[in-house]
């Protein structure tokens, strides 16, 4: 099955992902990739706590997950990889990588940024980083759980 | 005597908002708790929420699932702090007790609540 939810959440591993979405998905296994959760041990922890043991959790960097993005989408199980930004995903798209859609599931206010939809604010630079992803054949559609309808990259940025 | 413990309730939605009404309903205390919503927060704003929730007094913070955003903001802002301990699995018996408790040190206020939450859960006849 391979990794069914490509998702950029700045809360990273939550109860949206774990429930909401891994319910559902029938999800073992959940790739969370950020560099500084993979620098550090505590915070591994951390987000481990919130996921039930029959799910693996996976700890990468953005390096590590380029390397190992293949064997994940050949794993038989179903799986989710998050990132919390928008540059950490984008990077897993270049080349050969065969990441069709992404899914943008939270990303909260800060300076800079304007409201989008009530779970997606963005700056300008980056909506344009999504619209550059969607450019290069990536579908990006905006969804915070399963049960609300998808948004189009075009009703948000 | 030192500054009684303040209960900082920190969940999902309006879940801390309502434990907060239902405690003071039922025992008529309205000092002794702050909720706190994770709604629209990423973590940085949520750990906003919480200092200003906190504000420098001891504290032991009642967090609603042992997973998650609410519990992360909560445990890296406690971590390397003694005057502030974390629960999670917030129930309104643990809360309860809490308030008439806040006379503990946080770590003891906060192993005292998790019993007093434990003992609540229970699975009578009907």
């Amino acid at each position: 099955m391979s990794i069914a939810l490509y998702r950029i959440d700045d809360r990273l591993i939550h109860g949206q992902v774990v429930v909401g979405w891994g319910k559902p998905l029938n999800v073992a296994f959940i790739v969370l990739v950020d560099d500084a959760v993979r620098a550090s041990a505590w915070e591994q922890e951390l987000y481990r706590m919130g996921v039930p043991s029959e799910i693996e959790v996976v700890f990468a960097s953005t390096e590590e997950a380029l390397e190992r993005l293949t064997e994940w989408e050949r794993d038989p199980r179903v799986g989710i990889l998050v990132a919390g930004d928008i540059d950490t995903l984008a990077a897993l798209t270049v080349n050969r990588h065969p990441v069709s859609r992404v899914n943008v599931g939270g990303l909260h206010h800060r300076p800079g940024r304007s409201e989008r939809l009530r779970y997606v604010y963005l700056s300008d630079a980056e909506a344009s980083q999504l619209r550059t992803l969607a450019a290069r054949g990536v579908e990006v559609t905006a969804q915070d759980v399963p049960t609300t309808p998808p948004v189009p990259l075009e009703d948000f940025t | 005597m030192s500054e009684p413990l303040r209960g900082v309730i920190v969940s999902h939605a309006a879940v801390a908002q309502a434990l907060l009404a239902a405690v003071a309903a039922i025992t008529g205390v309205h000092d002794a708790l702050v909720p706190v919503s994770n709604d629209g927060c990423d973590t940085g704003a949520l750990a906003e929420r919480l200092t200003r929730a906190i504000d420098d007094k001891p504290a032991v913070l009642f967090v609603d699932l042992p997973g998650g955003s609410c519990l992360t903001s909560s445990v890296r802002l406690a971590r390397g702090k003694a005057n502030v301990a974390v629960v999670t699995g917030v129930n309104l018996a643990m809360l309860l007790d809490f308030v008439f408790h806040r006379d503990l040190p946080p770590g003891d206020a906060a192993r005292r609540a998790a019993e007093a939450g434990s003992r609540a859960i229970r699975t009578p006849a009907a």
